[in-house]
């Protein structure tokens, strides 16, 4: 199998520094680190299974209902996230909110099924779809890194900037928190990647 | 195969969706009972919160049995108060298995809405929970509240001294105000103004007001967040319309 299915998504064709797809999620879910993590895991739990669910049945999919088709399966997926962390990480799901169902209409899924898995092998599907979540996964880590960082003064909920700064006059930026911000920091990293990349850009 | 024949397609997809709704439902089912449960101690939580118990959940090895255990311990009693103030039905174990704990504040404040709107006849379906919450030191009356805040629902508990004059401790809860913002009201430094608040003077129920630009009137006025003007006064509202709503059973139990 090529390396270059799992190795490409995360940087050089990241879903959301480079073909700019699921940026609406990305705005929303990375004001904490925890939920931007859990974030990151669902999705990529379901590109990556529905990708493989779709290629596995790939030859027998009719093709007038094939985009219906990957709506099913990917809607399947999804709720059976959602219900998972209702059950087992009510906290997490709790602050998601609407944001795991809106998994669904992550463009980065629908568009992995689209031009890889309904024409590619279920295994390097898989795989696909695993580094396509992946790549989305960084980019909203990172970005709910910063925004935690200096919107909150914490770090997974822990305190990290001392009381002793505050005590000095520091402030946590409210900026940060707000979802304009991930936008500028999104904008900020696809400018860290595009200045490395020159060649690339058209 | 020709799969683009309509049979074919019709046949597929009724296949698909079969499978898929089935497998759901099971999943569905087979989590409803954990689930479930997490609402109840997030309930339970917020209620014991308000009288600044369960303060170790976060650290506590399971924390739904601690929190069960907690609430179990000190929410002693539990009764639901009609329209007129009168006590009409009083429990005193599992609580959580009782009506007082599954009556909704939701539809409570959707009756409230209705008679406001003049409905009368809404006031016989009031149901207004009250909780009694014994600890060692002393014994407090927690009241729920529920309204509408900026974006989305608010809701809280308000926990009063034992002759129901002042309120001892309180907890906001909201669904999706603005971060950093409508959302200071679910943190400690905006509740805990709250505390020591006189609700009741001179035998009328004058609920606490929320005021920009300094206290002047210690008494019974609390700071609005800053840049929240909105969700301050919603939550204003929401005391007030519910301690209203109460006040026959506070003028009784006086």
């Amino acid at each position: 199998m090529d390396k270059n299915i799992f190795k490409t998504p995360i940087i050089k064709g990241n879903p959301i520094t480079v073909l700019v797809l699921g940026i609406c999620s990305a705005l929303a879910v990375t004001v904490k680190l925890e939920p931007a993590l859990v974030m990151a895991i669902a999705v990529t739990i379901v590109t990556g299974l529905s990708s493989f669910l779709v290629s596995l049945i790939r030859k027998t999919i009719p093709n007038r209902i094939r985009i219906i088709v990957q709506l099913v399966v990917v809607a399947m997926f999804v709720i059976l996230v959602q219900q998972i962390l209702k059950a087992y990480a009510y906290d997490v799901s709790k602050q998601l909110s609407v944001y795991v169902g809106l998994i669904i209409t992550n463009c980065i899924i629908m568009g992995r099924i689209e031009a890889f898995g309904l024409s590619e092998k279920p295994l390097p599907s898989l795989v696909d779809g695993l580094a396509n979540g992946l790549g989305y996964g960084l980019v909203l880590v990172i970005v709910a890194f910063f925004r935690e960082l200096f919107g909150s003064g914490t770090l997974f909920g822990m305190q990290v900037i001392p009381q002793s700064f505050y005590d000095a006059g520091y402030m946590n930026n409210g900026l940060f928190i707000m979802p304009p911000m991930a936008l500028i920091l999104i904008g900020c990293l696809i400018w860290i990647q595009r200045s490395f990349t020159k060649e690339d850009t058209k | 195969m020709d799969t683009n024949k309509n049979t074919y397609t019709i046949i597929y997809a009724t296949i698909l969706v079969v499978i898929v709704a089935a497998l759901l439902a099971i999943v569905s089912l087979s989590l409803k009972g954990v689930q479930d449960t997490n609402v109840e101690v997030e309930k339970q939580m917020q209620i014991l919160g308000s009288a600044a118990l369960a303060k170790d959940a976060k650290s506590a090895p399971s924390k739904n049995k601690y929190v069960q255990d907690e609430f179990a311990k000190y929410i002693t009693k539990a009764f639901i108060v009609d329209a007129q103030g009168n006590v009409v039905e009083e429990f005193n174990s599992d609580i959580v298995k009782t009506e007082p704990f599954k009556i909704s504040p939701k539809e409570q404040y959707e009756i409230m809405k209705k008679i406001e709107g003049g409905d009368e006849s809404a006031k016989a379906q009031l149901k207004l929970p009250v909780y009694i919450c014994t600890t060692p030191d002393a014994t407090k009356v927690i009241l729920s509240c529920y309204g509408q805040g900026l974006w989305g629902p608010i809701w809280g508990y308000m926990s009063l001294s034992e002759d129901l004059t002042t309120i001892e401790g309180i907890l906001f809860d909201h669904e999706s105000e603005t971060p950093g913002l409508g959302a200071e009201i679910a943190t400690e430094k905006f509740q805990s103004q709250f505390n020591g608040k006189t609700i009741l003077k001179d035998g009328v129920v004058s609920p606490v007001k929320i005021v920009k630009g300094g206290v002047k009137n210690p008494e019974n006025e609390v700071d609005a967040v800053s840049g929240a003007t909105v969700t301050s006064t919603k939550v204003e509202d929401m005391i007030t319309m519910w301690l209203k709503y109460y006040q026959p059973y506070i003028n009784a139990k006086k």
